[in-house]
């Protein structure tokens, strides 16, 4: 241990050898901005070729490979990572923690995702081409037709899991151990509560993701038939493992999104959340719900009626704890002081996105019209809003919210408005026409379509072309920041942000609260 | 919130290691492990036959550079708590680090567990053309009919890989014989009932060396800890004796159908489960014999350890219930 007041080591060990939450959290940060831009470029190539009708610039195959990879690098690479860094940043603050409780596995954590992420992108230079059977690798796309590079996908997913596993582990141990006196559950942030329950949904699901690619690798090399009919197995049970992984997964997604924007309105309207216990309450809810859903992504396979129904009516019943968090952000808002900084305009453009995507999974939720809906653009449309507006615009929020914190400068804030808005406008150019399309019956991941899709399509391709665009304005804005913007040195960048973390000095030292604060027993919570 | 930097009585200073090379080791070791791996699967199904390659080398390197980093991992940690610089608090946070990975571990296994229901109360029933699910049947499969253990496979039933109606992705042949017990000649011959005594005796041994342990008695912990070692290699040795004769004498392998499938990867990761399991409580037992490592108080690195013994049990328990018995 040693002393523990000196600054970082120098040069690039400082980096690998790492056992700083701080340091490993700004890695993790960095890492998932760069699959962003990867996932990012994927999808730009997925637009570009439905520009127009026909066949334009890529192969069918090759298509294939890109929404498949596009939805990969996203999932596991772009959007949960980067919550693991937030969550490496704050929650020791916020709990008044001197780090995270496992500083050695945090850092084998995040390095075991760069060389995965690498063996993953590798497959598109291997023979047979990348995994090109969409993100959810159904059976048998995924064991009896595969390119052989499955294997390497498969080993990729076993250990981007692991280290979900490992990085969730360590969440439990700091929020339930590593708490300053005083910190009671129900005084934590609500960023803090959100991820201790996303810990426990990863800890729980992640390993079942590893059952099932473990099964794959057996149906593939030697000869089980699992997911094969001919030998007494069932392509469908792929479906119902993948998906019992796959639902909760989606909340493991949108619920630190949650607590980033619990955070961020009460600051922005100089008034407590409203509803704490709610809000927990309503978070809890919405996790055990997750494990119970899942088949709603498969209404179309064949199940029994009454699996439809109990899947249906399970599923409809989300809306009340989302509605309730929904409810709650918006009487937040409700006559207090309001002021429109760019972490908040996110903040609104999540919450008014969020809701709408939340509705067409309302809709999408009605097993007997999903027939209609399923795996059409009118999916695509409704899981972009709640991934993209809800978990993207919800992290854009959280980094130009606590930047400052971070960096001790504060970043342009008119170059931050104009990122929102052209966010806001080329992400709803992209999407909302998709919604259309998908209703009359434009099926997804084709990389052709019929005449009248035409206009729409072009109007999606402009809007992603748009909303990619604006990702270098949040680039340059953010490394301008870091490089030459101007110094912040109040502790509350935010007059009306609350929390331990604001307590620290800005730039927050590379060590914080090697002594465990003292908090203020009047003070509700955080 | 109103802080000031101020220590409440009691407080222990939490150890944060210094940085340290130990993780970017393990991840050169994992990731060269896992590619090796895919190298020498894919050579196996999609290679020439016959081709020299040099997988095996990269999988063997990694797997070695890995195992040696985690032991100096484990080794580290071990020396940092004799040196004194654990505070209960870091203690707490292993206790929930093995808690939640023991959880992860049982979310694992819960996946093979739910493939064997779903395969035996759905998929099976509805194969052979039971309810609306089964409308198929007749086009697909006929005169394939469902029992546990499956006297046929479905492509069996339709005569063979050549016949099936969809893709031919493998043939698929019922064993001869099953594992479970209606199909045991006599009950004394009958492995895993043999199996199930060890394993829950050695959960029984190795409370047996806890409780000498909490009572400062040294050569009664290590005894009945070697004790709880040999009954899980003696385990080991019974179930590979029963995987022989699987193979050699039933026809049960990885080819026969949804039945030998369910069956290998069950025991089977149940099998490195328990290797695992006994690895760890070797080492606890070298610890103490050879370095005298743990006090009646302070023995974090053998509790864990039973608790994970203890896991692989439980899990066996469950294996041979559902796996041989009903």
């Amino acid at each position: 241990m040693g002393d523990h007041h000196h600054g970082p080591a120098k040069g690039i060990t400082r980096w690998l050898f790492t056992t700083n939450h701080k340091d490993i959290g700004t890695m993790y940060l960095w890492f998932s901005f760069a699959m962003f831009i990867l996932g990012g470029t994927f999808a730009m190539i997925i637009r570009a070729e439905l520009f127009q009708p026909g066949m334009q610039l890529v192969e069918p195959g090759f298509f294939n490979q890109m929404t498949t990879l596009h939805g990969l690098v996203m999932v596991f690479g772009a959007i949960m990572p980067s919550f693991v860094g937030l969550a490496n940043w704050l929650i020791p603050m916020m709990i008044g923690a001197p780090d995270m409780a496992l500083p050695r596995m945090n850092n084998w954590s995040f390095w075991i995702l760069p060389p995965g992420f690498l063996m993953l992108a590798s497959t598109l230079f291997m023979e047979g081409g990348a995994p090109a059977f969409g993100w959810t690798f159904y059976a048998p796309l995924s064991t009896t037709y595969a390119a052989p590079s499955v294997t390497f996908f498969i080993f990729a997913i076993h250990v981007l899991g692991a280290s979900s596993i490992m990085g969730s582990i360590n969440i439990i141990a700091t929020v339930m151990n590593m708490r300053a006196p005083g910190m009671t559950y129900m005084k934590m942030p609500l960023f803090v509560w959100t991820w201790l329950i996303t810990a426990f949904l990863l800890v729980a699901v992640m390993p079942v993701l590893a059952g099932a690619v473990t099964m794959m690798l057996m149906d593939i090399h030697f000869g089980t038939s699992f997911f094969s009919a001919a030998g007494g197995g069932d392509p469908v049970l792929f479906q119902h493992i993948f998906w019992f992984f796959g639902h909760p997964e989606v909340y493991i997604i949108i619920l630190p999104a949650f607590g980033v924007v619990s955070q961020i309105i009460p600051a922005f309207s100089r008034k407590p959340l409203f509803g704490y216990a709610s809000m927990v309450y309503a978070t809890a809810s919405i996790a055990f719900l997750s494990f119970i859903v899942w088949a709603h992504h498969m209404y179309t396979v064949g199940m029994p009626v009454a699996g439809e129904l109990f899947f249906m009516y399970a599923t409809m019943l989300i809306a009340v704890p989302t509605g309730v968090k929904v409810f709650n952000w918006i009487t937040t808002m409700w006559r207090g002081a309001l002021s429109f900084e760019t972490p908040m305009l996110f903040c609104i453009g999540f919450l008014v996105l969020f809701t709408i995507g939340g509705f067409t999974g309302l809709m999408l939720s009605i097993a007997p019209v999903d027939f209609q809906y399923h795996d059409t653009y009118f999916v695509v449309a409704h899981f972009h809003y709640v991934m993209v507006a809800g978990a993207v615009f919800s992290m854009t929020a959280a980094v130009y919210y606590w930047l400052p914190k971070w960096s001790g400068r504060m970043y342009n804030e008119t170059m931050g408005k104009v990122h929102f808005w052209i966010s806001f406008i080329g992400f709803n150019i992209t999407f909302f026409p998709q919604h259309f399309v998908g209703l009359a019956g434009m099926p997804r991941r084709i990389p052709d379509y019929a005449l009248q899709f035409a206009d729409f399509n072009m109007m999606s391709s402009i809007g992603a072309f748009i909303y990619g665009a604006s990702q270098i304005l949040f680039l340059y804005n953010v490394l301008a920041t870091i490089i030459a913007g101007k110094k912040v040195t109040d502790e509350k960048v935010w007059d009306g942000a609350e929390g331990l973390e604001w307590t620290v000095p800005t730039p927050a030292p590379y060590h914080t609260f090697e002594v465990p604060p003292k908090l203020d027993p009047a003070h509700a919570h955080g | 919130m109103a802080t000031t930097e101020q220590a409440p009585a009691g407080y222990e200073k939490y150890y944060v290691p210094e940085s340290s090379s130990l993780a970017v080791r393990a991840t050169i070791g994992l990731l060269t492990t896992v590619f090796g791996a895919g190298l020498l699967l894919n050579d196996m199904t999609f290679g020439e036959p016959g081709a020299v390659s040099s997988a095996k080398w990269v999988f063997i390197a990694g797997l070695v550079f890995f195992v040696f980093t985690l032991a100096s991992w484990f080794a580290t940690a071990i020396r940092e708590n004799l040196q004194g610089m654990n505070s209960a608090q870091l203690g707490q946070s292993y206790v929930l680090g093995m808690f939640w990975f023991i959880f992860s571990e049982v979310m694992f296994f819960a996946a093979f567990f739910g493939t064997l229901f779903y395969v035996r109360q759905l998929a099976g029933p509805w194969l052979a053309g039971e309810g609306e699910a089964g409308r198929m049947n007749d086009l697909l499969w006929p005169g394939f009919e469902f029992t546990w253990p499956p006297m046929i496979t479905p492509q069996e039933a339709v005569g063979g890989v050549d016949s099936q109606p969809i893709a031919n992705n493998g043939a698929f042949l019922t064993q001869d014989r099953s594992m479970s017990f209606a199909d045991a000649h006599h009950w004394y011959q009958w492995l895993p009932m043999w199996n199930t005594i060890i394993l829950l005796s050695s959960s029984f041994t190795v409370h047996v060396a806890h409780t000498a342990l909490l009572n400062d008695q040294r050569a009664k912990f290590n005894l009945w800890l070697g004790i709880t070692v040999a009954l899980g290699i003696i385990f080991l040795g019974l179930q590979a004796a029963e995987y022989h004769e699987a193979y050699a004498l039933f026809g049960l392998t990885l080819n026969s159908g949804i039945y030998g499938s369910t069956f290998f990867m069950l025991t089977g990761f149940h099998g490195f489960h328990v290797a695992m399991g006994m690895t760890m409580l070797l080492i606890q037992l070298i610890r103490s014999a050879k370095n005298h490592h743990f006090t009646a108080t302070d023995h974090f690195g053998f509790e864990a350890s039973t608790w994970y013994w203890h896991f692989v049990d439980v899990v066996w328990v469950f294996l041979f219930l559902f796996v041989y018995i009903l």
